[in-house]
């Protein structure tokens, strides 16, 4: 069918224009927008009747004049063009080149909105990654396919932490590394340009593809963007057969982005304001994320939502949560001890560790060891806190054995350089020796072999 | 033929005058399935059950002629089914990696002959009545599959087909009704999804669900037609627990909804679950287990559809004599679709955006769990348990709010020990039961008399500790008698030794009744001889320091379900350290004067 263009905008508020008298129209279509000065904007159809089309503006509506702006309905849905000449270049939310070079010129071309994986179709992640970060690798492994969040707070280093996992990441058994998918929202231009010389820096830029909305872009774009960057991941991961890491940040803007357009629509709010459907909305993009039978290629995506006051149960990292396989959790508090990285490892947590470490993947006995720091981890939390209220000096020994391990836990394993790559069986070796702070007796969650093996005393000071 | 008059997300308004409410019908170009949920004048309104991209206003619109429905016969079990019924290995072998739109697929194999073995007191011309057996198929080594006459159908036997191979759409029966009109019968039938299927009656529940877990069984158990919820935030282990019942609980079907959850939970099932076998019978758990899945990324209208699938499928099974238990991971989910569709047709919200009637379906909807004599005269249940996930972990949120009226075994999960790592974590002072009566009988029977009077001893000791937890938080340790600290230590015994239990153990992840008695019985008695030696005036740090302790923290790993007798031998070494400890504080000039 022809392309159609109409003057008929009737409304235009919150990154929406309503047109009435536009017959036909098919919903998710695309749409461009010329303004009176000229410049093009994209939108999308979103709600399509017989007298009226409702349409979302990627570059958002301020300063439209209804009068004199024309809508061109291209008759196709949101797609983006695929080859693998993506590797290395920089495009906007709406897939257009950021780099001053020339759009791709391709045959393919995706709808971003991809269509639900048939969970028939479906393997299961079981393959260890090694970041190098013991916290990550010894507590809450990442395994390839896995989407494994990092939930922050303003001002903590999630970022910076992201780019070391970028870095840093190894898959073993595979000749090559990840190709790297970076999906930036409303991120500062100085967090921006930390990645780019981050990639540059570390020699795999020439397999980054970039899509950047900063801070100071059009809010409704990033709607769109991460569609985009999962779309050309699926390329990447499905049709090139690479591994690839996709770096989400922040998916805060993101649903912040959500609820303006949901408010400007009218829909019922939930919680926060936040529609109900931020839920579903958000699973449609990290489910995305996986392994496909039969193909080699794999979607790792590692979204970081900072958590508005710091409030793990608000919207935003709650239903992340909820469809993401476990999350790595930032904290203020040992942040501001001078601890990096600042990983919060009680409410951390990765689901598919079970399946991807032990005698296969790392060393037989990771999984108990994993437990059995987590579970004296959470002793030693009590201990410190009845410290604070009776003063240590009336611990008994048991218990003061509790608060050095606490101590020694969070100084030598947790914190690490942000340059420091330890390899998983140094960072399980490290794990015994905070393990060997505790008498063997505190120990049920490790067999009595790997005691035997690994638990090294350390003889008590008179 | 109607028209599309609007389109906003996954709801459509249509111009179709005559369709009923419920009906199916084929919307657009690419005949996307959806369901009449509202009429206005010569306007529909219907919710899709796929992505409804694309559709223009003016597209054509078909009526189906029926309510949504499965289809029931042989051929469900090992399956995997969208939220509304469709094959999802079919679609995979139609459409690849990702569903395509508008395939419609029929849910059971047409091709596959099934070996069917008439019902022999049935002879031509007795009186048939709905819901009654025609016959069976070996469906698996262990399922015999109860060929039923449709529940709405019943007459007069025409012709019972002879033992012999039959696909799906061969008749096997002629009946004719009242009416004088002759239905063919077949393997399978349809039912609608939103009707309940019906039964003679209920019947009283009477058997625990024995899942395996200790904490489940010993402390808040579930009776096999019973109702339960597992709420929890994310991580606290509701997926693992629903998991765990799937896989070791004593039902003989299970029915595993997906709601609206992770699509590699589901594959974890796919995997594993032909490798694992059932500890009742011996036999593949895929051979019991039919899933129902619409993940999270799977279009949100169908997902209120499933778990009405995965009910009903639940239903056909009791129905022929089975005890089922359907799990739905998660109901919450659900209440979001419906949510979500009320929304969007503009309906007063109440709650948090929940419609008004969201008690009164989730009410309903567990309603249809029960043990009951069916039309079949065969007895059966369903057990129905739904995981609950409530935003930010707050209980008192609508759905599970309702949800806890609804229930009578509540297993609540708490993020504080799913942090600790204390799995399963539920919460033993927010959990409760209402089935522990009738579940003492049962274990009074078949395991132990005493089973009632210990459960109460560790419930009270982990109360207890509670307590004393807050003296030791307030003043320190010191402030506890002897009696106390070793309360405490009780108390801590059974939570590790007992309450703990890795799903990812190979020995404990599935703990029989007789094992379950069995830690019970012997932490308890490391106790209660505890007590008495501090009566004696042993001190509390011997006590606290017998390696006995951490030993017996290891007997649930260290003795399978068969390996009973060595498990109970260790009441001997329990015996051998006590007796040592008060010879030594009994002997005249020692320690204890
Ligand atoms: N009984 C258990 N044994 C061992 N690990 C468990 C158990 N229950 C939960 N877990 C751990 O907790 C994680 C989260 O559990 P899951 O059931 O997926 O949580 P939820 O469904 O409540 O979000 C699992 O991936 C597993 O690592
Ligand atoms: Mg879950």
């Amino acid at each position: 069918m022809k392309d159609r263009e109409y003057r008929l905008a009737s409304a235009a508020r919150g990154g929406l224009l309503f047109m009435h008298n536009v017959p036909g129209v098919a919903l998710g279509d695309r749409v461009q927008v010329h303004d009176h000065a000229g410049r093009i904007r994209n939108g999308q159809v979103i709600r399509s009747s017989l007298e009226s089309v409702l349409i979302q503006v990627f570059e958002g509506t301020e300063h439209l004049d209804l009068e004199r702006t024309w809508v061109r309905f291209l008759e196709q849905p949101f797609e983006l063009a695929l080859s693998p000449e993506i590797l290395g270049r920089v495009f906007n939310g709406v897939g257009l080149p950021r780099d001053a070079r020339p759009p791709l010129v391709s045959g393919l071309r995706r709808n971003v909105n991809g269509a639900p994986v048939n969970p028939a179709a479906r393997a299961y992640p079981r393959e260890f990654v090694q970041t190098g970060i013991s916290a990550i690798d010894g507590l809450d492994s990442l395994v390839r396919g896995q989407k494994l969040p990092i939930f922050s707070g303003s001002g903590l280093p999630h970022n910076r932490l992201a780019a070391q996992i970028v870095r840093q990441a190894k898959l073993p058994n595979e000749e090559s590394g990840f190709a790297v998918v970076f999906a930036a929202m409303g991120v500062s231009h100085t967090d921006a340009r930390m990645f780019q010389e981050d990639f540059e820096s570390s020699g795999v830029l020439s397999k980054v593809v970039m899509f950047l909305n900063l801070a100071d872009d059009p809010a409704i774009e990033r709607l769109i963007l991460p569609r985009a960057a999962l779309t050309a991941a699926e390329y990447l991961a499905f049709d090139l057969d690479m591994h690839v890491l996709v770096i989400m940040t922040d998916m805060t803007h993101y649903a912040e982005a959500l609820r303006e357009v949901a408010t400007a629509k009218g829909d019922v709010p939930s919680r926060k304001g936040y529609p109900g459907y931020l839920y579903s909305d958000l699973a449609e993009l990290y489910e995305r994320a996986g392994r496909i039978k039969g193909r080699h290629g794999s979607i790792t995506l590692i979204p970081v939502v900072s958590m508005p006051s710091d409030d793990i149960t608000h919207p935003i990292p709650d239903l992340t949560g909820y469809i993401t396989e476990g999350q790595i959790v930032l904290s203020r508090d040992l942040y501001n001890q001078g601890i990096y990285p600042p990983v919060a490892v009680p409410p951390s947590l990765s689901r598919l560790m079970k399946d991807g470490v032990g005698k296969e993947y790392t060393r037989e006995d990771h999984p108990r060891v994993a437990n059995q720091l987590y579970a004296s981890y959470a002793r030693a939390l009590e201990v410190r806190n009845l410290a604070s209220i009776i003063g240590a000096e009336e611990l008994g020994e048991a218990d003061r054995a509790f608060l050095k391990f606490a101590e020694s836990f969070e100084r030598n394993f947790v914190a690490q350089g942000e340059n420091e790559e330890r390899n998983i069986l140094d960072t399980l070796d490290l794990a015994w020796r905070q393990l060997s702070l505790l008498p063997r007796d505190a120990l049920a969650r490790v067999s009595e072999a790997d005691l035997d093996k690994y638990h090294t005393p350390i003889s008590h000071q008179p | 033929m109607g028209e599309i008059l609007e389109i906003n997300g996954p709801i459509v308004r249509v111009r179709l005058p005559q369709v009923l409410t419920g009906e199916q019908v084929r919307v657009g170009a690419l005949k996307l399935t959806g369901e009449v949920i509202g009429r206005e004048g010569d306007d529909a309104i219907v919710q899709v059950y796929e992505v409804t991209d694309g559709l223009r206003p003016g597209d054509p619109v078909e009526p189906m002629g029926h309510p949504l429905s499965v289809e029931l016969g042989p051929g469900l079990l090992g399956q995997i089914f969208d939220g509304v019924q469709r094959p999802l290995y079919t679609l995979y072998d139609l459409s690849g990696d990702h569903i395509a739109r508008g395939l419609a697929v029929d849910a059971l194999n047409r091709e596959k002959a099934w070996t069917f073995e008439p019902n022999a007191a049935l002879a031509n011309g007795t009186a048939i009545l709905p819901g009654s057996v025609l016959g069976t198929v070996q469906e698996t080594a262990h399922i015999l599959h109860h060929i039923l006459v449709p529940p709405d159908i019943g007459g007069t036997l025409l012709e019972l087909a002879p033992a012999g191979d039959y696909t799906l759409e061969q008749p096997v029966a002629h009946i004719q009704d009242e009416q004088g009109h002759t239905h063919k019968l077949k393997l399978y039938h349809r039912w609608p999804v939103r009707t309940p299927r019906p039964y003679q009656h209920r019947d009283h529940a009477s058997a625990p669900l024995i899942t395996g877990q200790r904490v489940l069984d010993t402390f808040f158990p579930l009776l096999k037609g019973g109702k339960a919820a597992v709420p929890g935030p994310f991580g606290a282990g509701k997926t693992v627990v629903q998991h765990q019942i799937s896989r070791w609980s004593n039902a003989e079907i299970v029915v595993f909804v997906g709601c609206g959850e992770r699509g590699n939970e589901l594959v974890d099932i796919l995997e594993s679950f032909p490798k694992l076998t059932d500890p009742h019978t011996g036999r593949s758990l895929m051979e019991r287990t039919v899933l129902v899945a619409n993940t999270s990324n799977m279009p949100v209208v169908a997902r209120e559809a499933s778990v009405y699938v995965g009910v009903t499928l639940a239903e056909y099974f009791r129905d022929q004599g089975y005890d089922v238990v359907m799990v739905a991971d998660s109901t919450s989910r659900w209440a979001e679709a419906l949510r979500e569709v009320s929304g969007r047709l503009g309906q007063m919200p109440v709650e948090e955006g929940y419609p008004a009637y969201l008690g009164s379906r989730l009410a309903a909807f567990y309603e249809r769990a029960g043990r009951v004599e069916a039309l079949s005269g065969k007895l059966g249940s369903v057990t129905l348990i739904g995981a609950v996930s409530p935003p930010g972990g707050d209980f008192s949120e609508p759905v599970t709010s309702h949800t806890k009226e609804i229930v009578q075994t509540f297993w609540a999960l708490s993020k504080e020990l799913a942090d600790a790592r204390h799995y399963p974590s539920v919460d033993w002072t927010e959990s409760f039961s209402g089935y522990v009566g009738t579940a003492a009988q049962w274990w009074s029977e078949n395991v132990d008399v005493q089973w009632e009077g210990l459960r109460g001893i560790a419930l009270g000791l982990l109360t207890q500790a509670e307590e004393l937890a807050r003296i030791v938080n307030l003043v320190g340790p010191e402030a506890l008698s002897p009696a106390q600290r070793w309360a405490l230590e009780g108390s801590t015994l059974i939570k590790e030794g007992i309450l703990q239990q890795s799903a990812l153990d190979e020995i404990d992840s599935y703990c029989s009744p007789q094992k379950q008695f069995a830690l019970l019985q012997l932490l308890l008695t490391i106790y209660a001889q505890g007590q008495k030696l501090l009566a004696l005036g042993v001190p509390v740090q011997r006590l606290l320091s017998l390696p006995l302790l951490a030993r017996a923290r290891r007997y649930k790993t260290l003795h399978g379900n068969d390996d009973l007798a060595r498990l109970n031998a260790n009441a001997l070494e329990i015996q051998v350290a006590f007796d040592a400890l008060r010879a030594e504080y009994t002997k005249p000039g020692s320690a204890a004067k």
